[in-house]
């Protein structure tokens, strides 16, 4: 508890990084993935050739490989300083944008095809019949695996500590120079996040009770 | 047109993937020596007759017929491992290579492992390594963790900055608008935030914050003098080390915590060691005209 107490303005600031980190890579995953995740399904080739190119090169490229793009080409490309932390946030976003993107498409896979197809019969468009009829179906049961998209997220967080964003994962880094001793730290950093990931599994039931249909 | 944007889309994969490896190639040359790297055998002679008793890591020592030292290899000068001819050199690790000779252990009894700054205290207090020589400053709070010979060197805080930058000249330069990078959670990066305005960055290596400074992220990269030397001797037309040290690093040899009779062996050592660590100086760092005497040891606590 002393590596606590002792350092509570470092779990502080190192807590408050993870928070921004998460929520804010989760922003924009869950709105760039629900695009993405649309143009995949969309009619229109050259939207669901793009989607598929941006899901195939992003899925598959290691996440650190994309923090050290965004780290060390992204300001040499745009050619003028960037902060670490937003670097890092859309590092996250963009690649768990991926896994939304598939989420969401395997939900949509779950809504019999006669729906849209009758949707579409009423003359209701592409984006009314994604909006309307089967994205608030779709949404039902994609809430396990999108819960452990986030929670991936969560723990994803950890790699920005390698890419000046202070985190969970870099606090070892401080408290070892302070002489703590680092085995003790990262049961810490261990208990914080099973705490963290316990309020999303918390968060997923609430859902699925409240958005429960019965087919 | 549906073949052309997929040509276009792998080419912009490709420029992507290029820029990656592009991105990673701030791995610094040698520097060696200025001259003779044939054998350091002629600076001094492994002992045959060790008498040290009451030291339990020079019994584990003995027992496996070797010692493992811990080092960096990321320090031109310093600790470096040249990935090219997979040889180490550097002023630390010639420093570990005459303390194991002085124990009775040739170069080829001698492991070397690399320990990152943060894993330094748990890699002695679990025993995955002999002993630590790599830029280890001595400190009360390493201390309560740790045993230290030494100090066998001392230097203090520095700056590099890139070669055509005129603003900052000094640490009375760094600040607010001024943004420095060093190893995570080190102390040089905790001295800037306590007692500077100036804002930090912060990388797992100093290869990577030399990095930042050439892309233009960040405008200086602090940590002992010692080591930017090194980096500056590296690339002298993109970066320099400007102005005076700001802080006083005593470097020692980190040894399991208890351990007082190898402790004070070492520190006899250094200290009867006669011309031997001025000879280790001139070969490692005697080229970047820096020039400094043998610091005295510390008594042991």
């Amino acid at each position: 508890m002393g590596i606590i107490i002792d350092n509570l303005d470092l779990w502080g600031d190192a807590l408050w990084g993870t928070l921004v980190l998460f929520f804010a890579g989760a922003a924009i995953a869950l709105v760039l993935g629900l695009i993405v995740g649309a143009m995949r399904v969309s009619p229109v080739p050259i939207a669901r050739a793009v989607g598929t190119v941006y899901v195939n090169v992003v899925r598959n490229t290691p996440l650190t490989l994309l923090f050290f793009f965004f780290a060390f080409g992204v300001p040499l490309l745009v050619g003028t300083r960037v902060d670490f932390l937003a670097l890092g946030i859309w590092a996250l976003g963009l690649y768990t944008a991926t896994y939304v993107a598939e989420t969401i498409r395997s939900g949509i896979n779950t809504v019999p095809v006669g729906q849209a197809e009758a949707a579409r019969a009423l003359g209701l468009t592409f984006s009314q019949v994604m909006t309307l009829i089967v994205l608030p179906q779709a949404s039902r049961s994609v809430i396990p695996p999108m819960m452990s998209v986030l929670i991936a997220l969560l723990k994803n967080t950890t790699v920005a500590a390698g890419f000046s964003v202070l985190n969970l994962g870099s606090i070892r880094a401080y408290l070892s120079e302070r002489g703590e001793n680092a085995l003790g730290v990262l049961l810490w950093v261990m208990v914080i996040f099973i705490v963290l990931v316990l309020l999303l599994g918390w968060l997923q039931r609430w859902l699925e009770i409240r958005w429960k249909v019965t087919r | 047109m549906r073949k052309f944007r997929t040509i276009a889309s792998v080419g912009i994969a490709t420029a992507a993937l290029l820029a990656l490896t592009a991105c990673n190639s701030g791995s610094p040359g040698s520097t060696g020596g200025d001259g003779d790297d044939s054998s350091t055998e002629d600076l001094w002679e492994v002992a045959t007759d060790v008498d040290l008793q009451d030291s339990p890591t020079y019994d584990d020592m003995v027992a496996r017929d070797g010692v493992v030292i811990g080092v960096k290899e990321d320090q031109p000068g310093l600790g470096y491992l040249d990935p090219a001819t997979n040889e180490r050199s550097g002023f630390d690790i010639d420093i570990a290579r005459w303390l194991a000779a002085s124990l009775g252990f040739d170069d080829d009894q001698i492991t070397f492992e690399a320990i990152p700054s943060a894993n330094r205290e748990q890699a002695i207090i679990n025993g995955d390594i002999d002993y630590y020589v790599g830029t280890y400053s001595i400190t009360d709070a390493r201390k309560e963790q740790i045993n230290f010979a030494g100090p066998y060197f001392v230097t203090g805080q520095g700056l590099l900055v890139a070669a055509d930058n005129d603003t900052i000249e000094s640490d009375a330069d760094l600040t607010s608008d001024v943004t420095v990078c060093s190893a995570t959670g080190s102390t040089p990066i905790q001295n800037i935030k306590d007692n500077y305005d100036a804002q930090t960055e912060e990388f797992d290596t100093y290869s990577q914050c030399v990095e930042a400074l050439k892309s233009g992220q960040v405008d200086a990269v602090t940590t002992d003098e010692a080591i930017l030397i090194g980096y500056a001797a590296q690339e002298p037309e993109n970066l320099k080390v400007v102005g005076e040290t700001f802080s006083e690093e005593r470097y020692g040899i980190g040894l399991p915590k208890g351990d007082t009779a190898l402790t004070e062996y070492f520190n006899t050592v250094l200290t009867d060691g006669g011309d031997t660590w001025q000879a280790i100086f001139d070969k490692n760092l005697g080229a970047s005209g820096v020039t400094t005497t043998q610091p005295e040891v510390d008594p042991v606590d």
